[in-house]
């Protein structure tokens, strides 16, 4: 075990890693406001498949990265449909969206199965041209990469100390509360997906831009639900899930370290592990009966009269 | 409409609400009302569950909207359409159950009420904010502590102080002083007294007699949706706002004090140093050594929250006892379970028996079945006996004096016939021990005394009751013996007639007996 | 139905409401029909020609309508596996893990015990699957009878790990020769017998009968009582003396069992073999097949043989009009939705 292949293994947690944390930093908003959303592995999907083909019809992935953000945005407009103005169930809801994702994705994508686009530019922090080539090739980070850690910051910034912030935690505590108050909580709901997707919008153009650069069907491959267990591990806390988007891509990462070390152990399996471990935590915290989900979760609001 | 004579009758009331008229499905809640509220007055809206306070008030905070009728501001009609119209002329509600977020602290609470919030919050204003008003009117507590760790007087201090950083004028009190303990009571008045000096107009939502009298400029008594009648506090006393409540005579319940408990006989339940670890310090029972004897009510008072439920829970069967033993007609019944205990002849009554004790969807006579289903199985599991189930039912129903349809849906009834209809379950096998929590808490004084007849029944008919209430009226006309809850720990036994209202308040709180 | 077998006599009121939801159904049916329809026209395909090949072949053709019940066999039993659970109000989000998991240990099941004939083997493979399943529903189910953890977080992360530990035994040790990411085609005494040469298999009987059983259990039974007694109130049938522990746990392992049941179909009848990520969200459909039929043993019948219609008959289309797959789920997911979004019509009638 090098230093070159620990640094390896860091690199690529950080490289598959980031579109993880975007896309939990959505669901932890979404989920902050009362709303589990299912569906996110279909939102993924639709964003990611968008994101690509405009990438490769402009051959521009900036605006790619803007078309599969709002892909996102709107996609979650259905749900909020469903879920906030029908009161619909949320997780038959979500779930229903899942499979639109995988039609809708799949139709979007179809044209391009195979195209080659210009990824997002790789950049390198300046101070760093000075290492040798194999370490600068291993940090050479696109926007999005870098963009990650403060957007982490800026959710909970936006969450905890802003005004939209608050009205949207209530809501997700207590919808007839923050009624009382004089707010909207179908509104702020709407609100909440719409931002959210935008996120998980990000994290999808970042697979399909940057990462792997390219469109299959079900490419995100249970990112979605990933993404719902990290924000129960993260307890709903935007900077929490920046450790916790890390550890679960570094179990892939760290896939790589045990091959190149010569351990064999079956990359299932490890995959496996921060599943476990999530289940671990919540047990942990069963135990000690600290409720640090939102009080709302997955309830439907009925309006009074 | 009679005023209180200190204030000129040039004066035009703050708020005038007149010919209120509000339906529901199958019920008329408020039927033509008027209601006039002053500037720094204390107007208390009194009237029995059921009367229509609540619904009129929540018309005046644009929770509903009326029917038929008019708000009237300073003499100006004016339209309240939502919570939000309400407070934007200064009018503001605090509910029975308090609309506080357990998972904020105090100041993102009532940050969420401030008119003028900025979209970047600004904290430490707010906190100087809270502090300045809690200083001003003895309203004293910390803003960054997280709700959940707050006493439920301190929440209520926090509902309040919601109300005066939002410029409300006109503050709707709902039932206030239901969970608070008599010292607090009377903490809460003094803040009241000081918000009525300083031009506040309050108004009181209660059924409690003795506190509006303490404290009210005026009083209106509402009955069956109607007002009843309007007077200031000069002119009223116990006898006439009782009648303007209820309109007839309180039927008392006699009880036969002859002493039917047969002292030599062994305890039905006898509880020894048991101990539970429950959510909280207050409530985890330590200690606890209690003997209820055959033909005896043994009443349990208490604030709510000292581990009253927890006693409940306990001789029912539910939850553990971390030391100590339960013995139950003689044998050791520590870890057996709800099932085992009920099928030795225990029955239990709780408050609320619509979350409490009935599957609402299930027709009546299904519920019925649901605490014996063992004793009607045939097949083996395959099969109910429903002949059985009814016979049952009818032959307690005529003992009781009351019936109702089976096949109806049990949370189509009342709550008082639901209540009834538990009662009826729970005799139906002359159960040796009935535990009663709360058990007439939210009913209309009819069923309310039809509950307490049956308990009184029960206990002539040798059983014994375990009453566990917060109307010390009903704890001290049926217990023949009392204890006193604090902290989850016996603070006090006594009979009825050894002591009073206070000196049990006294224990309730904690605080040390005066011996008078 | 005599008075003393029922609690409830026969009324009016009861035939009305069966009379509602028939209604409601068939609202629901041609609502697929017309989205249908309007999705071929978008796709450029003629409609009318569509309907013409889905009747003709699919439900026209024995063999066709075989093909429907081939498709809504595992269908049918992954929604039962939800709806079980769904009466004590447990969310069994499980089916797909649990399904994965009932596969795998019937796969194991096929290949170790080869030799044996196949009336040891097939109940053999049954049990396996059924235990595979169960086993993956009691960690959930364990939990959250103890207050810990909500059913629906564990078995959607459990979700995520049983197709993972299927890969690992299918690419690890029990891949074919040729292929990495499946087994070699099941022993004839492992593979479910079908019928008159159709690919329905044995697994349709089994969960029709299940299906009796289960509307039985509910109806008549102590412990169907029970059960709807802690469905509607579960704080007050604690109170009233049933063991809601025991059933939480129990009813939840039997969910995953049928679950695993359905896993164990799909190896040994409908594939012949365990291909790693053989199953693309059946387990998902059976919960929204329940969900949409509120349990209701009739409704899951109804909703499963629309939804076998579409997918049958898209797959059809995609054969004489090359109409891509993707439209099919976009129509289910649309069909979904619509119901999801219960406009005015589709309500029941509130008597």
């Amino acid at each position: 075990m090098t230093l070159l292949s620990i640094l390896g293994v860091i690199s690529s947690a950080i490289f598959s890693g980031t579109s993880l944390l975007y896309t939990t930093l959505g669901e932890v908003i979404h989920e902050r406001s009362g709303i589990v959303n299912l569906g996110l592995e279909g939102v993924l999907l639709v964003s990611a498949s968008t994101g690509f083909a405009v990438t490769s019809l402009t051959g521009n992935p900036y605006l790619g990265v803007l078309a599969a953000a709002l892909a996102g945005g709107l996609t979650n407009m259905v749900l909020g449909y469903l879920v906030v103005t029908r009161n619909g169930n949320q997780l038959a809801s979500g779930l229903a969206l899942m499979f639109f994702g995988f039609g809708l994705s799949a139709l979007i994508g179809k044209p391009y199965v195979g195209a080659k686009i210009n990824g997002l530019p790789r950049i390198l922090l300046p101070g760093l041209s000075d290492l040798p080539r194999v370490y600068t090739s291993l940090f050479k980070f696109d926007i999005l990469i870098y963009m990650a850690i403060p957007a982490a910051f800026l959710v909970w910034w936006l969450l905890f100390r802003t005004r939209w912030g608050l009205s949207l935690r209530a809501v997700g505590e207590n919808a007839d509360t923050a009624f009382a108050s004089g707010r909207n909580p179908r509104l702020i709901r709407y609100q909440a997906l719409f931002v959210g997707g935008l996120l998980a919008g990000l994290g999808a153009a970042h697979l399909s831009i940057a990462y792997a650069m390219n469109w299959t069907e079900y490419m995100t491959a249970g990112r979605g639900f990933i993404a719902v267990a990290l924000v129960i591990f993260s307890k709903w806390h935007p900077l929490r899930a920046i450790v916790g988007a890390l550890l679960f891509s570094a179990a892939v990462a760290f896939q790589l370290l045990l091959q190149s070390s010569g351990v064999h152990v079956s990359p299932f399996l490890l995959d496996t592990i921060p599943y476990f471990l999530t289940l671990i935590v919540l047990i942990a915290w069963g135990g000690t009966r600290k409720h640090a989900a939102p009080a709302s979760l997955g309830r439907v609001y009925h309006g009074t009269e | 409409m009679p005023r209180p004579s200190h204030l000129q009758t040039a004066q035009i009331p703050l708020i005038a609400m007149r010919g209120i008229t509000k339906a529901f499905p199958g019920v008329l809640a408020n039927d033509g009302v008027d209601l006039e509220i002053f500037r720094s007055e204390i107007h208390a809206l009194l009237g029995e569950n059921g009367a229509g306070k609540s619904t009129l008030m929540k018309i005046l905070y644009g929770f509903y909207r009326a029917d038929a009728g008019q708000i009237l501001l300073d003499g100006e009609p004016i339209s309240i359409r939502s919570p939000h119209d309400a407070r934007n002329v200064n009018i503001g509600m605090v509910f029975q159950d308090f609309t506080l977020i357990p998972a904020f602290s105090v100041a993102e609470n009532i940050a969420l009420f401030l008119p003028d919030l900025r979209a970047v919050l600004d904290l430490k204003e707010i906190h100087r904010r809270i502090n300045e008003l809690s200083q001003r009117y003895n309203l004293q507590v910390d803003p960054q502590a997280m709700v959940s760790q707050l006493s439920i007087g301190e929440q209520q201090k926090v509902e309040i102080l919601k109300l005066l950083i939002s410029n409300a004028r006109i503050l709707i009190l709902d039932e206030p002083t239901r969970v608070l303990a008599p010292h607090e009571v009377e903490a809460l008045f003094r803040v009241l007294d000081g918000l009525r000096k300083d031009g506040y107009a309050i108004i009181l939502i209660t059924h409690k007699l003795k506190e509006v009298l303490e404290c009210a400029d005026c009083i209106t008594v509402l009955r069956n949706g109607r007002v009843a009648g309007s007077l200031p506090r000069s002119e009223a006393d116990e006898e006439k706002l009782v009648a303007m409540m209820f309109g007839k005579e309180l039927a008392g319940l006699k009880i036969d004090r002859k002493q039917v408990r047969d002292e030599s006989a062994p305890p039905l339940l006898e509880l020894r140093g048991v101990e539970t670890r429950g959510e909280g310090a207050e409530t985890s029972l330590k200690a606890i050594d209690l003997k209820i004897y055959p033909g005896e009510i043994l009443g349990v008072a208490g604030v709510s929250g000292n581990g009253q439920k927890e006693l409940g829970d306990i001789a029912l069967g539910m939850g553990k006892c971390v030391r100590g033993a339960k013995i139950l007609f003689g044998q050791d019944v520590t870890r057996l379970s709800i099932q085992k205990v009920r099928r030795r002849g225990v029955g239990f009554i709780p408050e609320n028996p619509l979350t409490m004790a009935v599957a609402p969807f299930m027709s009546v006579l299904e519920n019925m079945a649901l605490t014996q289903t063992w004793r009607y199985t045939c097949l083996g599991g395959m099969g109910l006996d429903w002949q059985r189930v009814r016979t049952d039912v009818d032959s307690t129903m005529k003992k009781m004096g009351f019936s109702f349809s089976l096949y109806t849906p049990a949370r189509s009834l009342s709550g008082g016939n639901l209540q009834r209809m538990v009662i009826i379950r729970e005799m139906t096998h002359a159960p040796r021990l009935i535990i009663a929590s709360y058990l007439t808490r939210g009913l209309d004084v009819q069923s309310t005394i039809a509950a307490r007849q049956a308990l009184v029944q029960a206990r002539q008919s040798g059983a014994g009751v375990l009453l566990i209430s917060e109307d010390l009226e009903e704890l001290f006309t049926l217990s023949d013996r009392l204890i006193v809850l604090y902290g989850g720990k016996i603070a006090g036994t006594f009979k009825p007639e050894e002591t009073n209202i206070y000196e049990v308040g006294h224990l309730m709180t904690g605080s040390e007996v005066q011996h008078v | 139905m005599s008075e003393t077998t029922a609690a409830h006599p026969r009324s009016l009121v009861l035939r009305q409401k069966i009379l509602n939801a028939a209604i409601r159904y068939a609202m629901m049916v041609l609502l697929a029909l017309l989205l249908f329809g309007i999705i071929l026209l978008i796709s450029g395909k003629n409609p009318f020609q569509s309907y013409k090949d889905i009747f003709t072949h699919a439900l026209g053709s024995a063999y066709g309508f075989s093909e429907v019940l081939v498709a809504m066999t595992p269908m049918l039993i992954t929604a039962l596996a939800v709806a079980l659970p769904s009466r004590l109000i447990l969310i069994n989000v499980g089916v797909e893990g649990q399904l994965y998991m009932g596969a795998c240990f019937a796969t194991w099941g096929a290949l170790t015990f080869q030799h044996l004939p196949a009336w040891a083997l097939l109940p053999l493979m049954v049990l396996l699957g059924m235990i595979g399943g169960s086993l993956w529903a009691f960690i959930p189910g364990y939990l959250r009878s103890l207050g810990i953890v909500n059913e629906t977080i564990t078995t959607l992360l459990l979700n995520s790990v049983a197709p993972k530990i299927v890969s690992f035994f299918v690419f690890g040790f029990w891949h074919s020769p040729m292929d990495t990411d499946k087994t070699a085609y099941f022993v004839p005494a492992a593979r479910l017998p079908t019928f008159f040469g159709t690919r329905v298999d044995l697994s349709l009987v089994i969960v029709l009968v299940l299906l009796v059983v289960f509307w039985f259990v509910m109806k008549y039974t102590r412990w169907g009582l029970e059960i709807r007694a802690i469905g509607g109130n579960p704080q007050a049938a604690r109170r009233n003396g049933i063991p809601v522990n025991a059933y939480l746990v129990i009813i939840m392992c039997i969910g995953g069992a049928i679950a695993g049941l359905a896993g164990m179909a799909q190896v040994s009848g409908y594939y012949g073999l365990l291909l790693a990520n053989f199953s693309r969200g059946t387990g998902y459909m059976g919960f929204l097949i329940s969900w949409l039929s509120f349990g209701d043993p009739i409704g899951i019948l109804l909703v499963s043989f629309v939804v076998a219609v579409i997918v049958t008959g898209g797959n059809l289309l995609q054969l004489t009009q090359g109409l891509p797959f993707a439209v099919i789920n976009i129509l289910l997911a649309i069909t979904l939705f619509v119901v999801l979004a219960r406009p005015t019509f589709l309500k029941e009638k509130k008597s």
